[in-house]
């Protein structure tokens, strides 16, 4: 099946690494075949959503520095539409976990999760987020931030550069762009999620 | 030093000794208070530290300073083969500090100190099991917690009865009935990190506030333990990350004393630049963090536009932006870019039009100053007592700037001023750290056209080994001083490693500082203290 629609306004298609890791999700997704309607209206919906993604501002360590970098003059996220940082997680689509997640920190995490509003995205910056990075040893670290939330990017670097969490974020621009609002819940978040939060 | 131990004899059994120029008093348990009493009346006002140890036996360490004798370190010990029940009189009561130091060595040793007013665990969840930096901890013990923490409203407090025996543990509540308490972090945009804070408040008036830390706590000095010389320095970088440069030019400084070897001049010199060079980007985060908790999200922008040209140098030279990993035992770990110089000597006069203009934006607008000024005060005693080293208590009055007290690298060659200021309010602090910028480029530009030729590093041996001993090494970062203690047994990993956070006594100053303002001049408040809780939390 041909893709389509998954370009996103900042970055040429072929530019990007992993393409056929999009295509196979997009088959998958769509697997039962478009409503040409739906799909018109999912197309306009998503291109709003993928140019206005809301990210929260949270951050334990280092790539929290990075971060602030990424918003600030040099890197600035806001050519994104990804500027509007909210200090709720009522009102964030995405959450940038910045940094490690310790024992005591992981269930304030989950919990900042819970109550953002659906849809949303975790974008797990740094190795600490992803595998625990340099303090895996630790008797107090989590060996990465899928232990209890899901995750849609991983953004390796230690810290990543603010180049490098650009990249990620149009990662889940195109991510967003492709995925069916009108039937999230049922088949673009990962089975694990339930599996954790019974846990 | 020997009036020192006659008057130590005149009331006990104390061994006093001199280790590698330190002197180190030995006292038992039950002596402890009344030495440091009479350590506290020779002069003995500041606690720069206190080191839990377990080395078969355990015990403390308190190592102490003078401010009229800076350069000195004194350590006064004590050790109990109790392990069941390890007991010492809390000496909170006589140096300020020590409350906070000893809820620390309680959390990670269980190490109960009699009559210490407030102890609870500091770091870890209060349903943590075992104390993890007892060499006999079991670090499978304890699950990923799925609940939230109950955090309780109840301080504990020790007291031994007269005839020696435990009495009853005391329990008083922390906060009354009818008090109002908010909670803030551990996500709050503006508490610098994950810092978790208790505040009563009455009106808008802070009355309280109890900060709980551990929310980014890694374990870092038991990481230590299980890893070579040269992989610890990795660690330090992400101690405090703002001075990452600086914690790791300790930790060389300190391992480069313990083999008797010294890095050469060139690696010296490049090293002060970096530290100074990190300095400015630090006081350049710390400035707009503070300004945009005042509202200004202009000053904020500004501070990360002119850091980026730091990053910039470190970039080209090092290959990290945040964190240079650059410094390592005997020298660096390349030699430096052939723009280095360039870049660094275009950035001088690009930051002292930058730091008018700054100056302009912000200091002199009548409605920042209106806020600053008078707001936050922390006295000179207070500073001491409470040891906030640093710019914060070089905003007090004290003279503590370990580049001028016991310069090390470059630091000594170098003509600077520390900068002092006598107010002790927000506004001080605040000038203070543009002053410090000024400072700093001042060295720059001392040391950028004479980095003398030749090696960059010294030759170690492929496996570094310590000989046994103690070694203490104390450096300025861009948040106060900063110490790295490290005891070996000859081994090619330390046996225990501890980090002096200069950070930790800044939240213990804004306990003191901030109460009875609004709780909007709290926020500043904590701005104008700039601490890192990373660096806290270790």
């Amino acid at each position: 099946m041909e893709v389509k629609g998954i370009h996103i306004r900042n970055m040429k298609y072929e530019d990007f690494n992993d393409n056929e890791y999009l295509e196979k999700y997009v088959e998958e997704l769509r697997r039962n075949g478009v409503n040409i309607f739906v799909g018109a209206l999912n197309d306009l919906i998503n291109w709003g959503r993928s140019n206005s993604v809301w990210p929260l501002t949270f951050a334990t360590s280092c790539c929290g520095i990075e971060f602030m970098c990424v918003g600030a003059a040099r890197a600035d996220f806001a050519r994104f539409g990804w500027e509007v940082t909210r200090n709720s997680p009522r009102q964030a689509d995405v959450i940038f976990v910045c940094g490690t997640i310790v024992h005591k920190m992981a269930p304030v995490l989950k919990r900042l999760y819970d109550q953002m509003a659906e849809p949303k995205y975790v974008m797990a910056v740094g190795s600490c987020a992803i595998g625990g990075g340099p303090f895996k040893d630790s008797y107090h670290v989590l060996k990465g931030v899928d232990e209890i939330i899901p995750v849609d990017v991983y953004v390796p670097g230690c810290p990543p550069r603010p180049e490098a969490m650009l990249y990620g974020m149009m990662q889940m621009a195109r991510k967003i762009k492709v995925q069916n609002f009108f039937k999230l819940t049922d088949n673009n978040k990962p089975l694990q999620e339930n599996e954790h939060a019974g846990k | 030093m020997n009036t020192l131990e006659n008057k130590l004899n005149a009331t006990e059994t104390a061994k006093v000794e001199t280790v590698d120029g330190c002197i180190v008093v030995t006292v038992e348990p039950c002596q402890l208070r009344n030495a440091a009493t009479l350590l506290r009346n020779e002069g003995y006002n500041f606690l720069f530290d206190l080191v839990g140890f377990d080395s078969e036996a355990l015990g403390v360490e308190y190592l102490l300073s003078q401010t009229a004798q800076p350069a000195h370190l004194l350590k006064l010990k004590s050790q109990t083969n109790n392990r069941q029940h390890p007991e010492f009189p809390s000496l909170s009561s006589i140096w300020e500090v020590a409350n906070i130091y000893e809820r620390e060595v309680f959390d990670f040793f269980g190490i109960l100190f009699i009559d210490h007013p407030d102890l609870r665990r500091i770091f870890l969840r209060t349903d943590w099991h075992g104390y993890p930096l007892r060499k006999d901890y079991d670090a499978t013990a304890n699950d990923i917690p799925t609940h939230n923490e109950l955090i309780p409203d109840m301080e504990t407090s020790h007291s031994i009865s007269l005839h020696g025996g435990r009495e009853a543990d005391e329990i008083h509540s922390l906060f009354e009935n009818n008090e109002y308490v908010v909670n803030f972090g551990p996500q709050h945009p503006a508490m610098h990190g994950v810092l978790h804070l208790r505040v009563s408040i009455e009106g808008e008036e802070v009355k309280k506030i109890d900060p709980n830390f551990g929310y980014i706590h890694r374990g870092i000095e038991k990481m230590c333990e299980g890893y070579t010389y040269p992989q610890i320095l990795h660690l330090t970088d992400r101690l405090d990350y703002l001075s990452g440069t600086m914690n790791r030019h300790a930790v060389c400084l300190c391992c480069e004393k313990a083999l008797g070897i010294e890095a050469p001049p060139r690696a010296q010199y490049v090293r002060t630049i970096f530290d100074e060079l990190t300095r400015i980007a630090s006081h350049l985060l710390g400035w707009g963090c503070m300004c945009m908790d005042m509202g200004s999200i202009t000053a904020f922008v500004y501070g990360m536009r002119d850091r980026e040209k730091i990053m910039d140098v470190f970039e080209e030279t090092a290959g990290g932006r945040l964190m240079p990993n650059y410094n390592v035992i005997g020298g660096l770990a390349s030699d430096i870019h052939p723009n280095f110089r360039r870049r660094v000597a275009e950035f001088i006069p690009y930051m002292r039009k930058m730091l008018k203009e700054h100056h302009l934006l912000f200091t002199a607008n009548p409605i920042s100053a209106g806020r600053m000024k008078r707001v936050g005060k922390l006295s000179l005693e207070k500073a001491i007592a409470l040891g906030a080293t640093g710019p914060t208590g070089r905003a007090s009055g004290w003279h503590n700037d370990l580049r001028k007290i016991d310069p090390y690298a470059a630091y000594g060659m170098v003509d600077f001023d520390e900068m002092i200021r006598s107010g002790g309010d927000t506004f001080d602090r605040y000038i203070i750290r543009l002053d410090e910028i000024e400072q700093s480029l001042r060295i720059l530009e001392q040391l950028i056209d004479n980095i003398p030729q030749g090696a960059y590093c010294e030759k170690t041996k492929a496996v570094i080994r310590l000989p046994e001993g103690e070694f203490v090494q104390r450096v300025e970062n861009s948040r106060g001083q900063f110490g790295v203690h490290i005891t070996s047994r000859g081994d090619k990993t330390p046996w225990r490693v501890k980090f002096r956070s200069p950070s930790l006594t800044l939240v213990g100053a804004l306990k003191e500082t901030a109460v009875s303002h609004k709780i909007a001049d709290m926020i500043m408040i904590g701005g104008s203290l700039d601490y890192v809780i990373p660096c806290i939390d270790r």
